[in-house]
């Protein structure tokens, strides 16, 4: 089925605060996209916008070619003819309800034969690995088997666009593991167009196949995980993504391709920047020597962290800090001098006053 | 390892470090305390409904002349068989069942149907003054529950009450028919309208505590608004009409005030004013079968509901994020149902007041001309014409004392109450998981389930005669005070538990750590945290005390009477005028309580219910 989702110029409001401002979004057919943002950033706001369960202050939406809302023309489509399924951030089981009428409700509604019924619940199960359950309570289950029941329920409509409203956030960190997994492999098999909302960079940067990175109802920036990543769009999403967070310091372009930091220098495409910038740089993109050579500059390891696959240190001068990854297990130890090269096709260069990308 | 330790102790040092475990355990500060309330609530609810029981069964000195060839002290079931069988069994003790259990199936069916309306109106609609009609909806739990009884016979009764006739009849001509005045009926509506208060504020809290993405989900299903309310939320809002049901049925089966005031003219008879019109002549062991029966027909109504609601399907409503973002649109109907709801409210909340300070203001009942308007029953001196000489209730020396009673007996009981709650919320909470807990829980909610006139009449059985270190209590105003906490004491647990729950486990640990005392503890870290809970129990106390009449009306003697049981009073000696203006006496003392109070550390009506 080919239903992308689009939205044009969309508003809400609560009172004064503007929670969704003028926001326009494609997400294209098959696509998992994530809304990616801190909390109060307007991204599950969207979400209830889409699935009809908030009332817009302005702007359109489409699912598919169907026009399922629009402030000019005054049209809104009830959620339940949206055709749409939704995962809730605590599940929405109802409680009085056993595993089977959960399931069952929706499809009652839509009036579906007995074996029908029976047929989706048994199959919905199946791939949720949770066949055999039809007859529990919601209380009677783990919360990860709440979360898949959830899932299953969703399922068992067949809606033509799944959205999620970060349906992990109540895991244990394990299970969380467990379930990006399943919600993948999940998306691969179903081919639905996903949306799906979370504060959690990691979970959107595994999963999705674009991430929308938003702050106070905006946008801030449209683009696939690794552009996300290694480009991005302004400071705020630089500083968002990534963990441990980006090195980002103070510079002056002093000449063509050339930053001054004060101390030192660094060479990197500066295309017609001149003036005050922030250098923004990737832990892992800063590589340690134990020796001077060329092109180092001299730093001290305030304090050295390993965790097994990689070690962070966090390297002082003066009142410069710099976060560094490296892989494997460091040799360095604490207070002990160290030089530093940058990786410079990873550095990235942000005009200080707008706060973006620099870029030809 | 541990077995090898045990072996290698001599049989006396495995003593001693028995008993030094014992002794460790015994002293720990919440055990005590559940001992010792153990032993409390054994005195002032097992052994008085023993005694009860035992007062059914023993011959007494009245008995003397029924039963041939006994002596006191002696057993006999001529007391159950008399009650219990032919015509007197018929007319002392069916009828009144009969009567009961329709009074408090009406009251209760009514109040619900009013509650959950006005509930799902505030909660779930756009209706317009939400705050408002919320604020009047407690109106009700002020008032004494028969206040509406009263006003009832102001506009309804006919001439066979006192032989003046009501509002209706004077205007209308015709006289009013018995079923409107009296009886059944206006019981019921007098009654339903009085305890609505209950099912709004529990179902209200309730809605607003589900999720409300558990709609949400309904709705992206397809639901409609009734399938919604239907399949979704009213089975969720469940749990919280039964713990309405319960509270109101057990309230309404003991109450006495509504059936007195509107049963009695044409001998329409409760168990609750059998009971009183028994132990009026004294006839203990009669009275006492009655008020057994009463008693195990409300525990078994509760036990019966709770087994309907079941346990499978009982769950805690988790906690939603307390707001609806869409409400029911109620468009063209607005203005009707604000209407509605603003006229149902001055009925309920406004129009007694009126009726009965009008009343209050009439020489002779009942002659409505203006001439007839006077101050004599606030302010007369007392004139041999008017009310058999006594004087207006602001010059009459009794209602100053009763006034003063129902002040002292209010704050007593709350102090008191207040106490226990502390008490027993800090044994319950520390003790979690433990039986012994578990015991003090469950001793704490018995007089719950025991009506309230009945919970009265287990006392007069109790403190005729010494009993242990208690010396005999009947006919003092310390047995009132003592019945009164004893009544409260499921509620003051209830309370307890809640506002010592709020205080998490990890701070009064730290406290112990730094060193700090059990009683050290207490006084510094738990109960600055808790006090304001305890302070709207305060309140809540005071206000149920003050209107409490089927509790006490057993028990009050005229040196020790209240407000309350005056009202009773005025109205069996036909002075319905001075009736009339005690009641709004009492009525203006509790709302000036509640105002005092409240302003005092921001104590709530609804944060004492325990929401």
């Amino acid at each position: 089925m080919e239903t992308p989702i689009i939205v044009k110029n969309l508003t809400k409001k609560f009172g004064d605060v503007v929670a969704v401002n003028n926001v326009s979004i494609t997400i294209e057919p098959h696509e998992f996209l994530t809304l990616l943002g801190p909390s109060g950033c307007g991204k599950t706001t969207l979400l209830r916008c889409i699935a009809g369960l908030e009332d817009p202050d302005d702007g359109e939406i489409y699912i598919g070619d169907k026009l399922i809302y629009s402030h000019v023309k005054g049209i809104s489509v009830p959620p339940g003819q949206r055709e749409l399924g939704m995962v809730f951030q605590n599940y929405a089981l109802w409680p009085h309800m056993t595993v089977y009428k959960n399931m069952t409700f929706a499809l009652e509604i839509q009036k579906l034969s007995k074996e029908e019924m029976d047929r989706r619940v048994k199959e919905s199960l199946e791939e949720v690995k949770m066949s055999g359950y039809e007859d529990r309570y919601p209380r009677e289950m783990s919360g990860g088997q709440q979360q898949r029941i959830a899932l299953a329920r969703m399922l068992a409509y067949r809606p033509r666009v799944f959205l999620m409203d970060e349906p992990l956030s109540n895991l244990d960190a394990r299970l969380r593991m467990d379930m990006r997994t399943e919600l993948k492999r999940l998306h691969h098999i179903s081919d639905a167009t996903t949306l799906y909302v979370t504060h959690d960079q990691l979970e959107a940067m595994t999963m999705s196949s674009k991430i929308a990175v938003m702050k106070l109802g905006v946008i801030q920036q449209l683009d696939t995980p690794d552009k996300v990543y290694h480009f991005p769009g302004n400071l705020f999403v630089a500083d968002f993504i990534g963990n441990p967070k980006i090195n980002l310091m103070p510079g002056w372009v002093s000449r063509q391709d050339l930053v001054d930091m004060g101390k030192f220098n660094i060479p990197v495409k500066t295309y017609n920047k001149r003036g005050d910038v922030v250098v923004g740089l990737r832990p892992e993109d800063i590589i340690v020597h134990d020796t001077p050579t060329d092109n180092t500059v001299e730093f001290t390891a305030y304090s050295v962290l390993p965790s097994g696959a990689d070690t962070t240190i966090i390297a002082h001068m003066g009142d410069t800090e710099l976060i560094i990854k490296e892989m494997g297990v460091s040799k360095i130890q604490m207070d002990q001098k160290i030089w530093l090269s940058f990786k410079q096709d990873a550095i990235n260069l942000y005009d200080k006053e707008t706060e973006d990308l620099i870029q030809s | 390892m541990a077995v090898a330790l045990q072996e290698s102790q001599s049989p006396g040092q495995l003593w001693q470090a028995r008993l030094r475990r014992f002794v460790r355990w015994i002293t720990t500060p919440h055990v005590i305390l559940s001992i010792i309330m153990i032993v409390v609530m054994f005195y002032l609810v097992i052994i008085p409904l023993y005694r009860m029981v035992v007062t059914t069964i023993t011959v007494s000195e009245m008995d003397l002349r029924m039963i041939q060839g006994v002596e006191v002290g002696d057993l006999t079931l001529y007391h159950w068989i008399r009650m219990l069988t032919g015509k007197i069994g018929q007319l002392m003790t069916y009828e009144p069942l009969v009567h009961s259990v329709t009074v408090a199936l009406g009251a209760t069916f009514l109040a619900l149907a009013i509650g959950g309306l006005m509930a799902w109106l505030v909660c779930r609609t756009d209706i317009p003054g939400r705050e408002t009609i919320h604020m009047l909806a407690q109106v009700p739990y002020i008032m004494p529950s028969w206040t509406i009884a009263m006003a009832w016979l102001v506009l309804f009764k006919n001439q066979k009450s006192g032989g003046t006739m009501g509002l209706l009849e004077f205007i209308t001509g015709a006289p009013t028919p018995d079923w409107l005045a009296y009886g059944a009926f206006p019981i019921i509506v007098s009654s339903g309208l009085h305890y609505y208060t209950f099912f709004f504020l529990f179902i209200s809290a309730a809605l607003l505590s589900i999720d409300s993405c558990l709609e949400e989900a309904g709705e992206l299903a397809g639901a409609g608004r009734w399938r919604i309310m239907r399949k979704i939320t009213f089975p969720l809002v469940i749990p919280a009409i039964a713990s309405g049901f319960i509270m109101t049925f057990s309230k309404a089966m003991g109450t006495f005030g509504g059936p007195n005031v509107l049963g009695l003219p044409v001998r329409y008879y409760t168990l609750s004013t059998m009971l009183k019109s028994n132990t009026g002549i004294g006839n203990n062991g009669d009275a006492f079968v009655t008020g057994i029966v009463l008693i195990l027909f409300a525990m078994v109504t509760v036990m019966l509901n709770q087994k309907i609601v079941g346990t499978r399907k009982s769950y805690e409503t988790i906690g939603g994020r307390g707001f609806m973002s869409k409400k029911v649109k109620l468009r063209n109907f607005k203005p009707i149902i604000v209407a509605g709801v603003v006229v149902f409210q001055f009925i309920i909340a406004v129009l007694p007041l009126v009726l009965l300070i009008v009343s209050s203001f009439m020489l002779r009942d009942g002659n409505y001309s203006l001439e007839n308007f006077t101050l004599a029953h606030w302010l007369g001196k007392g004139d041999i014409k008017i009310n058999s000489g006594e004087p207006g209730i602001l010059r009459n020396p009794k209602v100053w004392m009763g006034a003063w009673n129902s002040i002292r007996l209010s704050i007593l009981t709350a102090l008191f109450t207040a106490l226990s709650g502390v008490i027993l919320g800090y044994a319950i909470v520390k003790g979690r998981g433990t039986r012994l807990s578990k015991i003090v829980e469950q001793m704490s909610f018995i007089p719950y389930v025991i009506p309230g006139i009945a919970f009265g009449a287990v006392y007069i059985a109790m403190f005729t005669k010494p009993v242990g270190p208690i010396p005999a209590l009947y006919g003092t105003f310390a047995l009132l005070v003592v019945v009164s906490v004893a009544k409260h004491l499921p509620f003051s647990a209830r309370s307890g538990v809640s506002a010592m729950l709020q205080v998490s486990k990890e701070l009064e640990e730290a406290a112990s750590l730094a060193g700090a005392t059990p009683w050290r503890r207490f006084v510094r870290i738990i109960f600055p945290l808790t006090s304001t809970g305890f302070v709207s129990g305060f309140l809540l106390t005071f206000i149920s005390t003050m209107r409490e009449l089927s509790l006490i009306i057993l028990l009050v003697t005229p040196t020790t009477a209240v407000l309350a049981s005056m009202t009773m009073r005025y109205i069996e000696n036909g002075n319905d005028q001075q009736a009339n203006a005690v009641i709004i006496l009492l009525i203006v003392l509790v709302m000036l309580g509640n105002f005092i109070i409240s302003r005092f550390r921001g104590g709530s009506l609804k944060k004492g219910l325990g929401m």
